[in-house]
């Protein structure tokens, strides 16, 4: 079986548990994935929706004519629990993963630009009133004559976001195989309509 | 879920099921709807009652599935659709007066 498979972020609705109590619930769109290549060391790499012929070099269709596949726009690799049992060409379906377990969703989290402190490192700001005038401002970044420069790795403003984002542990709410759906509980790193991978713990 | 069609100002009677340990029954809550909260699936209704002298007010996902069923008892005329102004009335000014319609 492979541990994983590649899907779509749809965008996140409210469902009700067995206790009648309402959760937040991300949709992903997830697969129907092709196996193009097994890999060494029990891999496999699998594509998610059809991508263009005309869109592809030659190179890269040759990959897909090996493995007699429709190409795919995207490929990831995952790894597998006994190699022998996958196949390439095989489709692999949202019926890997089951209700209440738990897995780990890779996505591309939302880009903010270049963000300030606050935002960006979480730190807690100056005082917003009595005279103060430091209020999003990063206070100071250092010491003085010694050491005359600021160290590497100083939090400072920059980009934020738009970045690989793991979601370490999610739990899956519910499985729909006849539409190729996976919801889960709780939020996912990502833009709707971005690529996530969910991969099992 | 097949609720009846209700507005702010009627008076419903929401039966709602409650979990005692392994046991699930079910409890009427009726009071006046004072405001609904229209968000497409995430919609949902306040009622509000007088319970022992004490305002008591519930808000239900109008999809939740702890809902049993509503009963629609009578229909009210108000010209607001959130009536929450009703918190502040007592008495006989609390009162909503039926919405008739004519020739029905």
């Amino acid at each position: 079986m492979v541990r994983g498979m590649i899907g779509r972020k749809i965008g996140m609705i409210q469902m009700f548990d067995e206790l009648g109590r309402a959760v937040g619930v991300t949709v992903v769109q997830a697969g129907p994935c092709t196996v193009i290549e097994k890999k060494k060391d029990a891999k496999v790499q699998l594509g998610f929706e059809e991508a263009k012929e005309s869109r592809l070099t030659r190179p890269v269709l040759g990959q897909y004519k090996k493995a007699g596949v429709a190409p795919c726009r995207v490929l990831r690799e995952f790894h597998m629990d006994d190699p022998e049992a996958v196949e390439v060409g095989q489709e692999i379906r949202v019926d890997i993963f089951a209700p209440g377990e738990q897995v780990k969703v890779v996505g591309t989290s939302k880009g903010k630009g270049f963000a300030g402190v606050i935002k960006r490192h979480k730190f807690g700001g100056g005082k917003a009133t009595h005279g103060s005038r430091s209020h999003r401002i990063p206070g100071s970044v250092g010491q003085c004559a010694y050491p005359s420069r600021v160290f590497k790795g100083k939090k400072l403003p920059g980009r934020l976001g738009g970045v690989r984002v793991t979601a370490p542990s999610v739990t899956v709410f519910e499985v729909r195989p006849d539409e190729n759906l996976v919801l889960l509980k709780g939020p996912v790193p990502g833009s709707r309509g971005g690529i996530v991978l969910i991969r099992k713990k | 879920m097949d609720l009846p069609e209700f507005r702010p100002g009627d008076t419903v009677k929401v039966h709602v099921k409650i979990v005692e340990g392994a046991r699930q029954r079910i409890q009427a809550f009726e009071g006046v709807v004072i405001g609904i909260n229209r968000k497409g699936a995430r919609t949902s209704f306040t009622v509000r009652k007088v319970s022992y002298g004490v305002g008591v007010e519930r808000i239900f996902p109008i999809h939740s599935p702890m809902i049993d069923k509503v009963d629609l008892v009578s229909r009210g005329r108000v010209r607001r659709s959130k009536i929450y102004y009703i918190r502040k009335l007592r008495g006989k000014a609390a009162r909503i007066k039926e919405r008739v319609y004519r020739g029905a």
